[in-house]
């Protein structure tokens, strides 16, 4: 990631490109515009001005010097041009940006919700489909189609550098695309005011070599493997008995679905909505305080004893 | 018959028995009788401008300290909730009980001054306006100060308005208040209309109309146009949220998105009316400074109007990323394309009129000059949304918090400081000091470039709207700390503002009728003007009648100090509504206490609504039915009824 994650500057696949040289070319004229006009009102200003400590105003006489309605033709004339220009170029960029292309290689389906991801791979049976939360895996070089479901109140899908905003309408479904055209890994973030914790929601997209992708797809779609060690079966007892009222971990019992699937927990590089990096210190401070890291959070502090909570966490780094 | 209405109007100069009569006719009663039943547009228009500031003063407190919750990342001074209600009552203050009203506030002094009359058209109305502008400030900081403030933006998108996800009172304080503002936006919008029409200065033809009202009349227009929307809308909201109706909620059948169409189709025309009133402050205030008329009248009044028309077909520029197809999307954006072009009209006649004046600077001339550069400023970075995939991208990011920004202040505070430095006179006697108004311009320039500049950057780097924090590894700390430290100097610049007021309201230089060589009506009459604003009713010959010795341009002379004396009651002359021929004398009514008590009724209403007490519902409506029949009940005065025969 550069020094601007979520900066639009420059970007990293087809969709967010197309669009690009347009905004440069706003921004260029937008800084031109407003220098000329500067240096225009200084001159007009400094070249025949009176200092009003010294001058009283009333005593300049009035006098109607000058064909100042020139001055308005030729700005509007030279105006036009730009806007012209920019109209038409907006009209070309549109049709290229806009519109889910038909040749997408792959459909997601993405809940946004108060305040994490929901990501859906869905597949041509029930049993190659599966769902994971704030982390989106794609290939890189093809066209990725996103169907964007409106979960409890409206949110916006923004992926900077590979494409721009689309909200998440609740009772209606929006498109939205995006390609990447290297690996790597790219930021987006909710961008549409939705609650305490609009600030942290943030996801993550993954774009990868069609191989790889395949390789993470197949491994998503495994249940979570048996427990092992005492702790962490006593940890999965836990997790069924009290996690699982609101997450689903496949292959258990554990099997709600109003918050982030944690079957491969393990797999993602951030938890809480990309606010925090997954490792066991910020699991046991999210899991027993997430009302300290994100006031007003959905999830409830856990108050766990030590051992409990180390029971919980030995499963949970289980779920590769 | 009545011969009365075959009276014609006694023409006539100026006499010291006359003016004295005219006195006992108008004058407001001292004291507390005479604070609360006034309808001299004077006093109502001097309290609307000493409320909207108290508005601005707290609204900036507010962005203060958000600007210190942002100043670093992940900083914890303010909780989500309290941040949220922060951010919202900010909007709520600054463009609903500032922006606006500020304005009404001027153009309520100012309009019967400029347009040679003694009173608005509807005097009582006015302070019927006045009132429950007052009572829907006082109704929403009630809920903010008992932490039911709105919080979900002054935008305040649903389903998240709704109760399931916003339980508390908050969004009954701001659904009611709001549907109580357009009361107050509404009858004074019509009042504003009427008082064009109607009461100008024999001679006064539409093409020598001061810019400034043309300015308020577009956005009265306007005004009628949009509020029923707004207030439609969150009458329907507060509807779903108590009473289970279900036209926003989803899970029903109701639609989110005819929230935001309600909305906008106000929001939008809503910023062309709390700025267009403010350019021409600028389009009259400049020309005095710069010794010249303004450059191409007729187009900047075409040009205002041409705004306002175009301003009702851009509201989809809010909702880019909505889902909308990208045909309709099109046409939306070429529309907030093409009304750059009215504006530049405006901006190379400001240029022109300065190039080819000889501008005296002093601190009115600063602040409009400078607004400009802002304006063009908020203009193009407002060019570059209207560009749909572009905003894509920088849509609900800090950069259209910097444009609102170049645009709300650029556009509507700094014009409305420097009509503050111009009329001050006027509405005071006193001048403003000079030396501290330097200091305070130029504290308010530069602190407001130095936090709102950098912003643009901040939102090009991808910093999102509305949000409480921020992480420390995207790349904003320092961007958001310049931003901060800029607002405070900015403030420190409206503390000075506020300094120079007080000090000069007490020791400032006196103010002759015309301090400024200015030449507009208002000037006219002595400063401050006296209750009847002026003696005898002005003919008008020309667009500058001060100015017409010097300019020589006329073969007609306005007449100011002989015309219709009109003192047989409190009156003034009614004209027709393009050339201002006078048709007849308009009986102006007498102080009263029904307006306050109609507002006082109408709020009790509303606040028994928002309790939901039924029987505090009956009490209001009980006292402003009263009111409203006071105020309705003929009067022999009024000429509403015959007088008695015999």
């Amino acid at each position: 990631m550069n020094a601007f994650p979520l900066g639009y500057l420059d970007a990293a696949g087809r969709r967010a490109a197309t669009v690009l040289p347009l905004t440069w070319a706003v921004i260029v004229i937008s800084v031109l515009v407003s220098l000329v006009i500067a240096i225009v009102l200084w001159r007009a200003v400094t070249r025949g001005r009176l200092n009003g400590g010294a001058v009283e105003t009333r005593s300049v006489p009035i006098t109607r010097t000058g064909n100042g309605i020139r001055w308005i033709g030729i700005g509007l004339v030279i105006s036009a041009v730009p806007l012209l220009v920019t109209l038409v170029w907006t009209m070309i960029t549109l049709a290229h940006a806009s519109g889910p292309p038909q040749d997408s290689a792959l459909t997601l389906d993405v809940t946004p919700r108060q305040w994490w991801w929901e990501v859906r791979y869905p597949g041509n049976s029930p049993d190659e489909a599966f769902a994971t939360a704030n982390e989106i895996h794609i290939p890189t070089g093809v066209p990725v189609l996103v169907r964007l479901h409106g979960g409890d109140v409206i949110h916006s899908f923004w992926v900077p550098k590979l494409t721009g905003k689309t909200d998440a309408i609740p009772g209606q479904t929006n498109l939205s695309w995006m390609q990447a055209d290297a690996p790597g890994r790219y930021r987006g973030q909710c961008t549409e005011f939705c609650g305490f914790q609009h600030a942290r929601m943030g996801f993550e997209v993954v774009a990868q070599p069609r191989d790889e992708f395949d390789r993470w797809r197949a491994q998503q779609l495994k249940g979570a493997s048996p427990a092992q060690s005492e702790g962490a079966q006593r940890g999965l007892q836990l997790v069924e008995y009290r996690c699982g009222l609101c997450h689903q971990v496949r292959g258990t019992s554990a099997g709600a679905r109003s918050a982030p699937d944690l079957t491969h927990l393990m797999s993602r590089r951030t938890i809480a909505a990309g606010t925090l990096l997954n490792n066991s210190g910020n699991l046991a401070g999210w899991i027993q305080d997430p009302q300290g890291v994100k006031p007003g959070s959905l999830m409830p502090n856990q108050y766990l004893s030590a051992r409990e909570l180390n029971d919980v966490l030995a499963y949970l780094e289980t779920l590769q | 018959m009545r011969t009365a209405d075959f009276r014609t109007p006694e023409i006539g100069l100026d006499s010291t028995a006359h003016e004295a009569r005219l006195k006992r006719l108008w004058e407001t009663s001292p004291g507390i009788k005479g604070f609360f039943t006034t309808v001299d547009h004077k006093e109502i228009g001097k309290r609307y401008i000493v409320t909207a500031f108290a508005f601005l003063a707290l609204g900036g407190i507010e962005a203060l300290v958000m600007r210190l919750q942002l100043a670093g990342p992940d900083l914890t001074l303010l909780t989500p909730e309290q941040y949220n209600e922060l951010f919202s009552m900010h909007g709520v203050s600054m463009i609903f009980l500032y922006a606006s009203p500020i304005l009404s506030g001027f153009s309520n002094y100012l309009w019967p001054l400029l347009l040679g009359s003694r009173d608005m058209a509807f005097p009582r109305l006015n302070a019927l306006s006045y009132w429950i502008y007052l009572a829907s400030g006082l109704f929403l900081y009630a809920g903010f100060f008992t932490g039911n403030g709105p919080n979900d933006g002054w935008f305040n998108y649903v389903p998240y308005a709704l109760r399931d996800f916003n339980p508390g009172m908050n969004q009954d304080f701001y659904a009611l208040g709001i549907v109580l503002l357009g009361i107050s936006t509404t009858v004074g919008a019509a009042n504003f209309i009427v008082t064009v029409f109607r009461t100008r200065a024999p001679g006064m033809s539409l093409n020598r109309l001061p810019i400034m009202v043309w300015g308020t009349l577009t956005a009265s227009v306007a005004n009628l146009l949009v509020i029923p929307s707004v207030s439609l809308a969150f009458f329907l909201l507060w509807l779903d949220r108590q009473f289970a109706t279900q036209f926003f909620d989803p899970n029903a059948g109701g639609q989110p998105l005819l929230w935001q169409h309600l909305f906008w189709i106000f929001g939008h025309p809503w910023v062309y009316a709390i700025v267009l009133p403010a350019m021409g402050m600028v389009s009259d205030g400049l020309p005095v400074f710069c010794r010249r008329p303004l450059v191409g009248y007729s187009l900047v009044a075409l040009s205002t109007v041409a705004t306002m028309l175009l301003g009702f077909g851009v509201w989809v520029h809010h909702m880019f990323a909505t889902g909308l197809p990208s045909l309709g999307l099109s046409f939306f954006s070429g529309a907030s394309i093409a009304i750059v072009v009215p504006s530049a009209v405006a901006v190379f006649a400001w240029l022109a009129t300065i190039w080819l004046g000889r501008p005296v600077i002093t601190t009115a001339f600063l602040f409009f000059s400078s607004m400009i550069l802002l304006f063009v400023i908020g203009g193009v970075s407002g060019f570059m949304t209207a560009s749909v995939p572009v905003d894509w991208q920088l849509t609900d990011t800090y950069f259209v918090v910097a444009h609102i920004h170049y645009v709300l202040i650029g556009i509507n505070v700094f014009p409305v400081l420097g009509a503050t430095y111009f009329w001050f006179p006027k509405m005071t006697g006193r001048m403003l000091d000079e030396r501290l108004g330097r200091w305070n311009f130029w504290l308010t320039f530069i602190g407001f470039n130095l936090a709102f500049l950098p912003m643009h950057l901040t939102g090009l780097f991808g910093m999102p709207r509305r949000v409480y924090t921020y992480a420390p590894d995207m790349g904003w700390d320092t961007l958001n700390l310049i931003t901060t430290i800029g607002s405070f100097v900015l403030g420190l610049g409206i503390l000075l503002f506020i300094v120079n007021v007080m000090k000069s309201l007490r020791t400032g230089e006196r103010a002759g009728a015309n301090p400024w060589g200015a030449s507009t009506l208002e000037w006219a009459t002595s400063s401050p003007p006296p209750p009847f604003n002026f003696a005898v009713i002005p003919t008008v010959a020309s667009r500058h009648p001060l100015w017409e010795d010097q300019l020589g341009e006329e073969s007609a002379k306005s007449s100011i100090d002989r015309g219709m004396l009109l003192a047989s009651g409190k009156e003034t002359i009614g004209t027709s509504p393009l050339d201002a021929a006078p048709d007849m004398i308009l009986e102006m009514p007498e102080d009263s206490i029904t307006p306050f008590l109609l507002a006082l009724g109408t709020t009790i209403l509303f606040v028994g609504m928002l309790l939901k007490t039924w029987g505090v519902v009956a009490a209001g409506g009980a006292l402003a039915t009263l009111a409203l029949i006071a105020w309705l009940w003929p009067r022999q005065a009024l000429r509403e009824r015959e007088p008695a025969h015999g």
